[in-house]
């Protein structure tokens, strides 16, 4: 489904991502983890547009998006979700659900969708009238995940969805990732957390200073002496 | 105390014009941080507009009513293209340079359109038509025009237009979303060039009504005229809370109050020794105020919308 070939970004002179090649697969959750300052919101902005790519090429659906314009993108079936969570603060939680399905016109199936997004998490739709910038940190990754939601992606990026989370909130949202996944939702999950984000996914690349430097069944890499020292803290 | 309803009324009329020409500053500050230094020439063009094309029609022997209207549309047209090949031309490039030189584009904007106006319709004051009701009203001792009526019922009717369109349409929240996160907002597929000349557009229509406004107010005009406007409705917008579209409303009114007020009262404030006609620098008072004291201004911007 999406197929990433010898992508490169780069910041002035300087390679944050070097020359990586990857693919996700229709229905997989797929992690991409590795240290703080790997790369690896570079590769998914680069992925979402919002960072032009500095060489490679990448395919969603047999169709070439490297160029396309920023705000197309969502129209195509992708949806980020970003690091940081990118809630509209003044925008009330259920505004900040409509922008999720600012493309659509469906009136009818966004109705749906957004029981949908309120039955994954009924916190927000508790506060669905508030401002989403009085919500806790939690809260706004549900939140953003939620917005993301409301496009219908077919191909849903997701940037350390548990950063700055407390442990009983990291696993509420994790345990909607996966209800999601189950669902049949593709998901390139962006983690620090090595440990969680094998946990959850199939398969897993991890990326080392702008490198895929390993990749495999999130199992075997689980269970990989090199994965536990590096990245599981053994 | 007829004087204080005098004034008050006055500072309303006045208030409610900077308040329109308020929100053109705000809508652009809000959505991409730029001060359009140029917004004051926009709403001078619009009342030049009017006189040209008012001003043909009522000699081609027009109804008034019909000549006023189609001066106003003329100005309202030609503003929003106006906003719109400003922002086209001379903002978008600069969209990633340093903030400061934006600013100084505005101004040379500014310096441009007050050129271009005065080769067109030349240095002199020009007669505003009279497009206007002549009618005259009293109140508890002070006296009002049907002009001045209209002044304030047209503007609160733009504004409560403004408002809806901001908070009850899907352009309205991709402009809120913009300008609180324009990158974010681009990832849900609004297309952020075209929210931010909507901004221009807008704000600029928003001006050609305050034009024809000051056009009818004062029956004249002049091309230099949109200098002193904008400098004060960009006060007005100030201590509303640059960037706060209710902040802007608000502003502008009280500021008219103020000059009013000031105006009315500076000869006895001053034993005499300063005249009405000083009533410009209570403007600048309260802009030196404001951004001494209270830099995010009254409804400062951290708690009110942005758009
Ligand atoms: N806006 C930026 N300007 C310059 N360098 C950046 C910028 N963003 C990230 N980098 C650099 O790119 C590298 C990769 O960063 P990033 O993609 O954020 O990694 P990760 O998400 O894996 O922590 C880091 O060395 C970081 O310092
Ligand atoms: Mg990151």
């Amino acid at each position: 489904m999406l197929e990433v070939t010898g992508l490169s970004v780069a910041y002035g002179g300087i390679q944050a991502v070097r020359s990586i090649t990857f693919h996700v697969n229709e229905g997989e959750l797929v992690a991409l983890v590795g240290a703080n300052g790997a790369g690896k919101t570079s590769t998914l902005k680069a992925l979402a547009r919002m960072l032009d790519t500095a060489g490679g090429d990448v395919h969603f659906l047999g169709r070439d998006i490297t160029a396309i314009a920023p705000h197309r993108l969502i129209r195509e079936g992708i949806a980020l979700v970003p690091e940081g969570r990118g809630v509209f603060p003044r925008l009330a939680v259920a505004e900040n659900l409509a922008m999720g399905a600012f493309v659509r016109r469906d009136k009818a199936a966004i109705a749906a969708d957004l029981d949908h997004v309120y039955s994954l998490f009924p916190r927000l739709k508790e506060r669905a009238g508030q401002l989403a910038g009085t919500l806790s940190g939690g809260e706004q990754q549900m939140l953003a995940i939620g917005r993301a939601l409301m496009s219908r992606p077919k191909l849903l990026l997701l940037d350390e969805p548990s950063m700055g989370l407390a442990p009983i909130m990291v696993q509420k949202i994790f345990s909607v990732i996966r209800t999601v996944a189950e669902a049949g939702m593709t998901i390139l999950l962006v983690e620090q957390n090595a440990k969680l984000a094998l946990e959850a996914s199939q398969r897993a690349y991890v990326m080392e200073s702008g490198e895929i430097t390993l990749s495999g069944n999130a199992a075997d890499l689980l269970g990989d002496p090199k994965v536990r020292q590096a990245y599981l803290g053994e | 105390m007829e004087i204080l309803l005098q004034q008050l009324i006055n500072g309303l009329v006045q208030g409610s014009i900077y308040a329109l020409v308020a929100l053109g500053y705000t809508m652009v500050y809000g959505i991409m941080g730029l001060i359009n230094f140029a917004h004051g020439e926009v709403v001078m063009i619009g009342t030049l507009v009017t006189i040209s094309v008012a001003g043909l029609l009522l000699k081609l022997g027009l109804p008034v009513a019909l000549a006023g209207g189609a001066g106003l549309l003329a100005a309202v047209a030609v503003c929003m293209a106006l906003g719109w090949g400003l922002e086209r031309i001379a903002y978008r490039p600069l969209r990633n340079a340093p903030r400061l030189t934006p600013l100084i584009t505005a101004i040379g904007m500014s310096i441009v359109l007050q050129n271009v106006a005065m080769l067109v319709w030349g240095r002199n004051y020009l007669t505003f038509p009279a497009i206007a009701p002549k009618a005259q009203f009293e109140f508890a001792g002070a006296s009002f025009t049907a002009v001045q009526v209209m002044i304030v019922l047209v503007s609160a009717l733009t504004m409560a237009g403004l408002l809806v369109l901001i908070y009850r349409t899907r352009l309205g929240m991709a402009m809120r979303a913009t300008s609180q996160n324009p990158q974010v907002a681009s990832l849900m597929g609004v297309n952020v060039n075209r929210v931010i000349a909507a901004a221009f557009v807008i704000g600029s229509a928003l001006g050609a009504v305050a034009g024809v406004m000051v056009g009818s107010y004062y029956e004249i005009a002049h091309y230099q005229m949109g200098f002193m406007l904008g400098l004060k409705a960009f006060t007005a917008a100030v201590l509303g809370g640059i960037g706060n579209l209710a902040g802007a409303m608000a502003g502008g009114v009280l500021l008219g109050i103020i000059e009013a007020l000031g105006a009315g009262y500076i000869g006895d404030l001053t034993g005499g020794f300063l005249g009405s006609h000083y009533q410009d620098i209570f403007a600048f008072i309260v802009l030196i105020g404001v951004l001494m004291f209270r830099p995010s201004g009254l409804f400062g911007e951290k708690t009110g919308d942005r758009a």
